[in-house]
């Protein structure tokens, strides 16, 4: 690429062309504060804290929308840059109404950080918000119009992002408030129909939210108050994700995976029991992967949907009722998780099913969805009863003071505590189908229907030299296809990476067997719930930590994990309960 | 470019005009600028369209309007060697919405046959709806607000086409130039505390004082004028009218007497906060902070001041810019007149 020269503060750089002020003045050592600027999203230059002055232009101009020319002179700090960019963040402060104390974002609020770094007097302005509006959406999102800077990070990600376009701008001047589009005067575009459009809970809003405006609706003062009450065993599980996610939140590396110390922490805080999602993900590979080829030997219908993503069977239910009979009835690993905490564990452990508490850690929004949905009960009990994302646990950690970092490892409760490679890539886009095609893949080989009657048969599994790394799976592609043969089958499959490009395959999807869905962007590892920032950079470092742990682990496939086998077998003559833990519907929903 | 686009372009040139509706970029090098994004357009890429921006929601000024209801086949002629000149794919007449219900039907026979569309600006697309790229936006049915520049809409205008913005008045002089009766003349739109309010066709290059003169509206009270629109323009004291008028044209005479300084600065704010479109900061809680300090009893200048600067430093369009010009050429020209008269 051809360099330029610049001058930032006097300072000769020579740089690549074709970047912005910011970018060169970042790369070069230069920081230079932004709110609205997000590498996911278009550059909108709304919020004007990153200005700087050009020689020989007039005005101040943004430095994430600009960009460099040879021979340019930046000036990042004259007491007219200055000026602005400290009236401009004191104005959108006295936007956000302060709830500092318990907002979970209050250990690391850009605002409060920029207010600190520029010594902004923050009360120089009286909040003007006071009586907005405060937007619930389902029991997952919510968008505090008080805390609102106007940035439209929210309205990018629902609409450019996701292309779901339930987020949109009423009124104008001081009086503009985003909202859902079905409130009146809502609309995105105006002049358009209003379209029949609902969220999906995904939580994109909320993780490219600069001041956690948009954000999940907490639940971590629930689950504070259930650790108190004695009388009930408390548990934990925690998502394949979050492990290589948490960390960021106490300043570590994005490709560090620290099962471990989230197990410690967990039970310092004060749970009874602290269990790995990835040992649940196994179940979840075995029913997904016998029902897909119940479903190609036997005529059942195809494609088969993944449906790990609770985002994506909102979008189901709500767009594309017509496609719920291709969507696997197996449940997502949270829910087999709790089901078989609150049966096979609670049996083994005899404790009362009444008397557990399930909380998961999980690095989505929709989740908290998920868990209340009534038909996934198990002999009358929800299997889960609290959801707090990823970024709410790391608040419990600070709250708490748990020093995170330097927390001792220990291992997750058996024995539902190990999970196979197959389920730590469960956080990553395509990782449920490569999963799953490991074990469909062993299953053809070896002529079976069912990993159960596998397990009696254990020399079988000697031969099988099946694949393990499905390749063409990988990567943050937002489609991604491939046509596998296994045996005597061919298997055409695709991998969507972000609700926003489903469009495509559902015009076409006659052409696959096997389709998963990631409503977010690179799967899991780019949820609603995880910690703030999320680019493609920082997701692709957490895909590379998920990866390694299934390159490093001991057993890759899911059948292979024997206590999760058990837990199936456990399950074969248990007749409704096994449905119950196993399978589920879904709803049309208007 | 072929010889006829040429042609019409060394009239403009020659003509030496200028935009008219407001900011006075030399019209033959937006023209050209346009060409020239679509010559550098990949084979098959080359539509380009043409807008008239008739959408006149600058308090004080009148003259498209009138222009309009005199000369509609000039303007339209205008538009149509702007078609022709860019080949482009259609041209779309902006128009204020009570312009549409009351010149329908005069402009509808010339628009007969052409590739030329009334677009009726919506009622709520306010001042900010007579911002070139806010224009864009609402015809392409988006949020009615400026978008970032650059990219200009002369190289990615509609739907991401090179678009040719010019104001009526601009394709009205262009249809002149074109068949040489072009002289040298333009509208001035004298409203205010003035006996004949009107719009006046007159050379171009006529001072202020004389403006006011030869329409007989040389207020005989102290006053102040706001010139080249009355809600962005410059706010000239009566020892300041030396010189020519600036902007889209429009001479707003006050009296002194009737139009004290808060009242006046007073209601600038107001229009200002009814209509920053919200987009950028400096703007949207700009124009709202400075309104809040300035009903204060008392008035925190340095703040006030500060606020402008920001708002003429950093705000995205021309309309967050020009809400300094007014205020602070009326501090600085006329507010200490106002005090010698007491």
């Amino acid at each position: 690429m051809k360099k330029i020269n610049i001058k930032i503060n006097g300072q000769s750089i020579s740089c690549d062309e074709n970047k912005t002020i910011m970018q060169a003045a970042h790369d070069n050592g230069f920081e230079l504060p932004n709110l609205c600027w997000h590498p996911d999203l278009s550059i909108k230059a709304n919020c004007r804290v990153c200005v700087v002055e050009i020689a020989g232009r007039k005005g101040l101009h943004t430095s994430c929308s600009t960009k460099i020319e040879d021979g340019m002179e930046i000036i990042t700090d004259s007491e007219r840059v200055k000026r602005s960019r400290n009236l401009n963040i004191e104005l959108i402060f006295a936007e956000h109404i302060e709830r500092c104390p318990t907002c979970i974002w209050r250990f690391n609020c850009k605002l409060l950080d920029l207010a600190d770094q520029y010594k902004i007097e923050i009360t120089r302005f009286k909040d003007r918000k006071g009586k907005r509006k405060v937007y619930k959406f389902g029991n997952a999102v919510e968008l505090d119009g008080t805390q609102c800077i106007d940035c439209r990070n929210c309205i990018e990600a629902c609409g450019n992002l996701q292309k779901i376009n339930y987020l949109g701008l009423k009124g104008k001047g001081v009086n503009q408030e985003v909202v859902p589009v079905n409130e009146k005067g809502g609309l995105p575009f105006i002049g358009e129909k209003a379209k029949k459009v609902d969220c999906i809970y995904c939580g994109q809003c909320a993780v490219h939210c600069p001041v956690g405006a948009a954000q999940e609706q907490t639940h971590w003062h629930l689950v504070e108050k259930g650790l108190r009450d004695k009388s009930k065993v408390i548990v934990a599980q925690f998502a394949p994700s979050i492990r290589v996610s948490l960390g960021e939140e106490f300043g570590l590396k994005h490709s560090k995976a620290m099962p471990g110390q989230i197990v410690t922490a967990l039970k310092q805080l004060g749970f009874n029991y602290v269990f790995d999602v990835n040992f649940a993900a196994d179940i979840t590979t075995m029913a997904e992967a016998e029902e897909l080829l119940e479903r190609v030997k036997h005529g059942g219908a195809l494609p088969m949907f993944t449906s790990c993503c609770p985002a994506w069977i909102k979008y189901i239910e709500f767009y594309r009722p017509d496609l719920i009979p291709n969507l696997t009835a197996s449940r997502s690993p949270q829910i087999h998780s709790a089901g078989v905490i609150k049966t096979y564990w609670a049996e083994k452990m005899k404790i009362n099913p009444k008397r557990i508490v399930v909380v998961s850690v999980m690095p989505c929004t929709a989740k908290k969805f998920e868990a209340g949905r009534a038909e996934l009960k198990v002999n009358g009990n929800l299997p889960v009863d609290y959801v707090i994302t990823t970024r709410e646990l790391a608040w419990l950690i600070k709250k708490n003071k748990i020093d995170f970092v330097n927390l001792k490892p220990a291992t997750a409760d058996n024995p539902l505590g190990e999970g196979s490679g197959a389920a730590a890539i469960y956080g990553a886009s395509g990782g449920v189908m490569e999963s799953a095609l490991r074990t469909a893949e062993y299953l053809l080989t070896t002529a079976q229907d069912s990993v159960c009657a596998g397990l009696k048969n254990k020399n079988k599994l000697k031969f099988c030299d099946s694949r393990i790394e499905f390749k063409d799976m990988r990567g943050q592609n937002g489609i991604k296809e491939a046509v596998v043969e296994m045996a005597d089958k061919k298997l055409r499959i695709a991998a969507v990476n972000g609700i926003g490009n489903i469009a495509p395959i559902l015009e076409k999807i006659k052409d696959y067997d096997y389709i998963e869905v990631m409503a977010c962007p690179d799967g899991c590892i780019g949820g609603g719930g995880q910690p703030i920032p999320t680019t493609a950079e920082i997701r692709r470092k957490r895909l590379e930590a998920l990866y390694k742990i299934d390159a490093k682990s001991e057993i890759r496939r899911a059948h292979e994990n024997e206590e999760a086998t058990a837990v199936l077998k456990w399950l074969e003559d248990k007749g409704k309960l096994k449905s119950q833990v196993l399978y589920t519907k879904y709803k049309k929903r208007k | 470019m072929t010889g006829l686009a040429m042609d019409i372009l060394s009239k403009i040139k020659k003509a030496n005009l200028v935009g008219r509706g407001g900011a006075g970029f030399p019209t033959a090098k937006k023209w050209s600028s346009v060409a020239k994004a679509l010559e550098d357009k990949e084979a098959g890429e080359g539509k380009s369209y043409v807008v008239c921006n008739a959408s006149e929601g600058e308090p004080g000024v009148m003259k498209d309007g009138y222009i309009l209801e005199h000369y509609a086949d000039r303007v339209i002629d205008g538009i149509k060697i702007a078609i022709d000149f860019l080949l482009a794919e259609k041209g779309y007449l902006f128009l204020n919405h009570s312009y549409y219900k009351k010149l329908n039907k005069t402009l509808t026979p010339f628009l007969k046959d052409s590739k030329i569309e009334i677009f009726i600006k919506p009622i709520n697309a306010g001042y900010i709806g007579g911002e070139e790229s806010a224009i864009l936006n609402a015809i392409e049915g988006r949020r009615i607000e400026p978008r970032l520049k650059p990219p200009f809409p002369t190289a990615k205008g509609l739907w991401g086409y090179p678009t040719l913005i010019n104001n009526v008045e601009t394709f009205y002089n262009v249809s002149l130039a074109a068949s040489g009766d072009y002289k040298n003349k333009r509208f001035y739109t004298i409203t205010g505390d003035c006996p004949f309010e009107g719009v006046y066709e007159l050379p171009d290059n006529l001072i202020i004082e004389k403006l006011l003169n030869q329409t007989k509206n040389y207020p005989k009270f102290p006053f102040f004028a706001v010139v080249g629109g009355s809600a962005s323009g410059e706010a000239l004291n009566s020892s300041q009218l030396k010189r020519q008028v600036s902007g889209a044209g429009s001479i707003a005479i006050y009296s002194l007497a009737k139009n004290n300084f808060k009242k006046a600065i007073k209601s600038w704010l107001d229009f200002f906060v009814n209509e920053s479109c919200g987009q950028c900061t400096p703007c949207r809680e700009g124009v709202y902070r400075l309104q809040e300090i300035f009903m204060k009893e008392k008035i925190d200048w340095p703040m006030f001041n500060s606020l402008l600067d920001n708002l003429s430093d950093t705000s995205i369009c021309a309309l967050g810019s020009s809400v300094a010009t007014t205020m602070k050429s009326f501090i600085k020209n006329v507010h200490p007149r106002i005090n010698e008269k007491n």
